[in-house]
């Protein structure tokens, strides 16, 4: 009976030290400093779920004002490289959308003072899809968007 | 050794800024293949970078961005001198941080 009791205690104790423990490594107190990451945007599955938790809102408009530049074809699906360029004025955001990965949300950027409308990088593509700029400018949302095509097996013909 | 390389140049009207981060960009659904286990994920979430010590650019990263991810934007309102700095943070609470001078 004694023993009992004792196994128990040890199991509450062991459980109770793992998470003081994964606290004191760093496991859980990034979240709490990076509070401005968007944890739901970035986790979320659909486009739609994607802007809705990033901007609050879904509703984009075809802009010609946002351009958007990849390759027609994706020789290598972990490295695509685009551009995106805007000629809005006051714009607070551009983000880069991929429709078809897991989730969609890749990367988003917030513009301060004197920065263009102009961001390039590189993106991981899990297979063909639309990838789409949305910008946000004096509260709305813009966006145009280019099918990327990915060849599996990366033969670029 | 900084795992941040920054190039700047100071054209006519805009001033190109470029860098390259060493980081491996993990998603977490990448499986060793001789374990059989996931890899977990490890990438950068954010990138702030600053012209004069004034936040210009904030980059908000999922792990579809690259690895060894890289980064151009253009400023209207830096010269020659001004000093650029980039800093970033990961999933982990790794972080890393440099400065350049605009050439």
């Amino acid at each position: 009976m004694i023993n009992m009791k004792r196994r128990t205690f040890l199991k509450g104790s062991v459980a109770a030290s793992a998470v003081s423990a994964a606290v004191g490594v760093g496991l859980l107190t990034p979240r709490a400093v990076l509070a401005a990451w968007p944890t739901n945007a970035f986790k979320a599955t659909s486009v739609d779920a994607a802007l809705d938790a990033l901007d609050g809102t879904h509703a984009a408009a075809n802009s010609d004002k946002v351009q958007i530049d990849a390759p027609d074809l994706g020789e290598n699906s972990a490295v695509v490289p685009v551009k995106i360029y805007s000629q809005l004025d006051n714009i607070e955001s551009m983000s880069i959308i991929v429709e078809k990965n897991v989730n969609p949300l890749a990367a988003s950027f917030v513009l301060g003072p004197g920065v263009e409308g102009f961001i390039n990088t590189r993106i991981k593509m899990a297979k063909t899809s639309n990838v789409i700029a949305v910008v946000k400018a004096g509260g709305k949302l813009y966006s145009a968007k280019k099918e990327v095509k990915i060849t599996i097996g990366g033969c670029g013909g | 050794m900084s795992t941040i390389k920054i190039r700047a140049k100071a054209g006519g009207k805009v001033t190109k800024v470029s860098a390259l981060i060493d980081h491996p960009m993990e998603t977490g659904m990448r499986k060793n293949k001789k374990t059989g286990k996931k890899i977990p994920a490890h990438f950068i979430q954010e990138v702030v970078c600053e012209l004069n010590g004034v936040v210009v650019l904030t980059a908000l990263w999922g792990p579809a961005v690259s690895k060894r991810p890289f980064l151009q934007f253009k400023l209207d309102n830096a010269k020659k001198g001004d000093t650029i700095k980039l800093s970033w943070v990961d999933n982990k609470g790794e972080k890393d941080s440099a400065e350049a001078k605009i050439a």
